[in-house]
C-alpha cells in the first residue's frame, strides 16, 4: 500500500530504513534551533566545554551551515574550571570560528554582585546564577541554548525543550506554558527570555554514542587519567594547589576520569579505566549510578536541590 | 514496521497505581540506578510505609508533588531494553491538569491508560482515552492494574474490558478523529505481574505482558512513506558572504527545516504554498553532504532550481498533493487557560512555521468528556474544555485535516497580551 501514494516509487517498507533513534533526536534538537533562530531575536549558545555542549555545536553545525551561526556561544567562567576543559574550550571556537562571550563569576565577585562562599567545602556553583542572568541582561540575550537534559535530575524531568524565564530570570515549574506537537511558542516580552534544551529528550548514553558517531573531539578529563585526588563524602575529588582539606583527608594518586564537567571544587572523578571513546561507551551502558549522584556534591545538599536554583535562574 | 524510538503516555493520580507503574517498569528492566534507589529507600522510610520500596516515590519530581501525592506536570522519562528506547510522557490524570495531560499527548505513539480494578472505569480514565484518541495517538493500552486486590479474577477483568469497550466505541464514533487500536492486558504494578514478566497468576490471560507489548506495537501509520510530502520552511541559510562555500560557485540560498512527513527527491516538481510558486528541488543539503532523497523526520537543507521568494512559514510540497490552503478552518480546541474563549476572540495563531493573526468566527460545541455528547452552541470554552470552532486567519494556512497528518493539521493559540499558549488545535475540514 505504501507504493500507492503518487509521486514515491515503490519500495517495500522493509527496504526502507527507520531513521535511528539518535537521527531521530537529532533532528528534534536541529529543528528546535532553528525554530528559536528564527522566532527569537537575539538567543546565545551556552557552552562550558563539556559533553552536552560539546553536541550542541555540532548541532549547530548542521543546523545552519554553510552560515555563521545566528548567535554568540558564551562561557560562564568560574575561575574554578579545569585548564584541560579551558584549553579546549578555546580551541575548539577557534575552529568553528564563531564568536565566544566570557563571563567571569570572579568579575561578579570582584564587582560585589556575588559573595565567595569560604571554608574548604566552598564552591562558586550558585553564584554561577548571578552571573548568567546578569550577563544574560548586559547583552540583551532573549534566548539561551543549554545542554541540560530531563534524564539528568528529577527538576530537570519536568522542564520544557522550551522554557519560560521571567524578568527576574526565575523558573515557575507550577505555571508552565503547554508545550504540544513541535510547536513552540517563543513569544516573550522585553526583559524576560526563554531558556532552550535541545538535548531534553536525549539520556547519557545516547550523548556519549552520538560524540562516538561523530567522532567529536572531548576534553581529556572525560578519559582516564592519574591525577592527585582526595575522598570526600564517598567521591574523589581533584587536588591542586590551595585546595583545603578537611581533618584525616589524604592526597592519593588514582586513576579516574570525569563522567561531568563542572568546578574542580565540586565535580567528583570515577574510577575508570576507559581511555576511548568506545570504552567510555561501554562503562556508561554498563554504570549503575546517575552521573549527577556519583560526580556533583552540588546536587547534594537537599531533595530538591536542583529544583530550587532552577527556579532562582540557574542552567 | 517497528520505530527505534517509542513515546507513551500514561495518565492518572498516584492512587491509580500509575507512579507504582512506571516505577516497576523502570525498576524490574533494570533502569533505576543505585543512588536513585537509596533515595527512594531513605524517602520510603520517612514516609512510614511498609518497609517495602514505595516505587511510586521513584516518578516524584517537583517539591509540591511529593508533598501532595500527586502529579502537577508532564515529566518525562527514558528506559532502554535492548529491543527499543522509550520516551515516557508521565501525565498527571486530575481534571485541573488536563492541559498537561493534552500536552503529554501530543507527541505520543502510544497511550497507556490505568484502570484500578476494584474502582471501574473512572472518569479520569475516560478522559484519558478521550483525549488520547482525540490527539490521534494510534495505539491505546487499557492495563487494569491492582488485579492482586480482585484475587486475579478473570470475571472482574472480563467485565471491565467491556465496560470500557463499550465506551471506546463512542470514541470510535463520530468524535474521534482518527482510529486508535485498542489493547486491554490485565497486570499489578505494585506486584510486578504482567508488567515485564508474565504472571503465573494470570495464567488465563493469553496475551503479552505490558513491557513486551511496548517493545513489539506498530505504530505504522506515521511510516513517511504513507504519507504525502510536506516540508514547512523553518529557515532561509544565506551566508552573508555569497559564496564563502567551499565548491560553492554564488550565491547559496539554502531552505532550512524538517520535513514533517513523506519524502522528498532531487529534481522534483515542487510548489511553495501558500504563494503558489513552482520549482524544482535542486539539491538536498546536509552537513554529511548531499542526498538524493530526504524522508520524515529528517532536518534538511533544499536548494531550490529557481531564486524564488520563499521564506520561513512556507510549506514546500509536490503540487499535485497540494493540501488545503485557506483563511477559514474548522478545528477541535483543547482550551488551556483560565481566561475562555468565546466567539470573537483574536490569537495569534502558529500552525507548522507560520504565524497569524486568528479570529473566531464561530464557537460550535463543546464535548462533555463523559457522555463524549457534544452540547452545540456554548458560550464559552473554559479551562480543560474542548470544543469546534471555526476560525479565520489574517493570512493563508496550507493544513491538511489532522486525521491524515498530525504535523500540518495541528496548532496552537496564543494569547496577544500575556503571550500564554492558550489553546491546542487539530484541524478539521476546511469551513470554507
Amino acid at each position: 500500500m505504501y507504493g500507492e501514494s503518487s509521486g514515491v516509487s515503490v519500495m517495500s517498507v522493509a527496504e526502507r530504513p527507520q531513521l535511528s533513534h539518535l537521527r531521530a533526536l537529532e533532528s528534534e534538537a536541529i529543528h528546535v534551533m532553528r525554530e528559536v533562530a528564527a522566532e527569537l531575536e537575539k538567543p546565545v549558545l551556552l557552552f562550558s566545554g563539556g559533553k552536552d555542549s560539546i553536541v550542541l555545536l555540532r548541532l549547530a553545525e548542521k543546523a545552519f551551515r554553510p552560515a555563521p551561526f545566528p548567535f554568540p556561544l558564551m562561557h560562564v567562567d568560574t575561575g574554578h574550571n579545569f585548564p584541560e576543559v579551558i584549553e579546549f574550550r578555546d580551541r575548539r571556537v577557534a575552529e568553528l570560528g564563531e564568536l565566544l562571550i566570557v563571563a567571569s563569576v570572579q568579575e561578579s565577585i570582584d564587582s560585589g554582585r556575588a559573595v565567595e562562599e569560604t571554608g574548604p567545602r566552598a564552591s562558586r556553583n550558585r553564584l554561577q546564577t548571578v552571573t548568567l542572568l546578569d550577563a544574560i541582561a548586559a547583552h540583551g540575550f532573549d534566548a539561551a541554548f543549554g545542554g541540560a537534559r530531563r534524564d539528568e535530575e528529577r527538576a530537570r524531568a519536568k522542564e520544557r525543550i522550551m522554557s519560560f524565564r521571567d524578568d527576574f530570570g526565575q523558573w515557575d515549574p507550577k505555571n508552565q506554558r503547554p508545550e504540544l506537537w513541535n510547536l513552540y511558542n517563543g513569544r516573550i516580552k522585553k526583559g524576560e527570555n526563554v531558556r532552550v534544551f535541545p538535548l531534553s529528550n536525549w539520556t547519557e548514553l545516547d550523548v556519549w554514542e552520538y560524540i562516538s558517531q561523530e567522532q567529536l573531539e572531548v576534553p581529556s578529563i572525560y578519559f582516564a587519567h592519574e591525577r592527585p585526588v582526595f575522598e570526600r563524602d564517598a567521591m574523589l575529588y581533584a587536588w591542586r594547589e590551595g585546595t583545603e582539606l578537611i581533618d584525616g583527608e589524604q592526597i592519593f594518586t588514582e586513576t579516574v576520569r570525569y563522567r561531568t564537567v563542572g568546578d574542580m571544587s565540586c565535580t567528583g572523578g570515577v574510577r575508570s579505566r576507559a581511555a576511548t571513546l568506545e570504552e567510555v561507551v561501554m562503562e556508561i551502558a554498563a554504570t549503575r549510578i546517575t552521573e549527577r549522584g556519583e560526580t556533583r556534591a552540588d546536587d547534594r545538599v537537599s531533595e530538591a536541590a536542583m529544583e530550587d536554583r532552577k527556579k532562582a535562574g540557574y542552567f | 514496521m517497528t520505530l527505534d524510538l517509542l513515546r507513551f503516555t500514561t495518565a492518572g493520580s498516584v492512587d491509580d497505581g500509575k507512579s507504582t507503574l512506571i516505577g516497576r517498569l523502570l525498576y524490574d528492566s533494570k533502569q533505576v540506578f543505585e543512588d536513585q534507589l537509596e533515595h527512594v529507600a531513605q524517602a520510603s522510610a520517612r514516609r512510614g510505609g511498609s518497609g517495602a520500596l514505595d516505587l511510586a516515590l521513584l516518578t516524584d519530581g517537583l517539591r509540591a508533588e511529593r508533598e501532595q501525592g500527586i502529579t502537577i506536570d508532564v515529566a518525562y522519562r527514558y528506559f532502554a531494553t535492548t529491543r527499543r528506547r522509550f520516551i515516557i510522557a508521565d501525565c498527571p490524570g486530575h481534571q485541573q491538569y488536563t492541559r498537561n495531560m493534552v500536552t503529554g499527548a501530543s507527541t505520543a505513539d502510544v497511550a497507556v491508560v490505568l484502570i484500578d480494578a476494584r474502582k471501574g472505569v473512572l472518569e479520569q480514565s475516560k478522559r484519558h482515552a478521550f483525549i488520547s484518541a482525540l490527539l490521534g495517538i494510534p495505539q491505546m493500552v487499557v492495563a487494569i492494574n491492582k488485579m492482586d486486590l480482585v484475587d486475579f479474577s478473570r470475571e472482574r477483568y472480563e467485565e471491565l474490558v467491556e465496560e470500557f469497550e463499550a465506551f471506546a466505541r463512542k470514541l470510535r464514533g463520530g468524535s474521534n478523529p482518527r482510529h486508535t487500536e485498542m489493547s486491554y492486558i490485565p497486570i499489578s504494578a505494585l506486584e510486578g505481574d504482567n508488567v515485564v514478566e508474565r504472571s503465573p497468576r494470570l495464567d488465563w490471560y493469553d496475551g503479552q505482558p505490558l513491557l513486551e507489548f511496548l517493545e513489539e506495537v506498530e505504530v505504522a501509520y506515521d511510516h513517511p512513506y504513507d504519507k504525502q510530502a510536506r516540508f514547512p520552511v523553518q529557515w532561509v541559510i544565506r551566508p552573508a558572504n555569497g559564496g564563502a562555500v567551499p565548491g560553492e560557485s554564488g550565491d547559496y540560498r539554502g531552505y532550512a527545516g524538517q520535513l514533517a512527513s513523506g519524502a522528498l527527491r532531487l529534481g522534483e516538481e515542487v510548489v511553495a504554498l501558500p504563494s503558489g510558486l513552482r520549482t524544482r528541488i535542486a539539491a538536498i543539503d546536509t552537513y554529511e553532504g548531499e542526498l538524493e532523497e530526504a524522508q520524515a523526520p529528517m532536518s534538511v537543507t533544499l536548494r531550490l532550481e529557481d531564486e524564488l521568494d520563499v521564506s520561513r512559514g512556507e510549506l514546500i510540497c509536490r503540487a499535485e498533493e497540494a493540501p488545503t490552503v485557506s483563511r477559514e478552518l474548522q478545528a477541535d480546541v483543547c482550551w488551556l487557560n483560565e481566561r475562555p474563549l468565546r466567539a470573537g476572540s483574536r490569537y495569534v495563531i502558529k500552525h507548522t512555521t507560520r504565524g497569524a493573526t486568528a479570529i473566531v468566527d464561530e464557537l460550535q460545541d463543546v464535548v462533555d468528556v463523559h457522555t463524549l455528547e457534544r452540547a452545540s452552541a456554548p458560550e464559552q470554552l473554559a479551562l480543560n474544555d474542548i470544543g469546534r470552532v471555526r476560525l479565520r486567519t489574517s493570512t493563508p494556512l496550507a493544513f491538511d485535516p489532522y486525521r491524515s497528518n498530525r504535523r500540518t493539521g495541528s496548532f496552537i493559540l496564543i494569547d496577544e497580551a500575556t503571550n500564554e499558549t492558550v489553546g491546542a488545535g487539530m484541524v478539521g475540514a476546511s469551513a470554507a
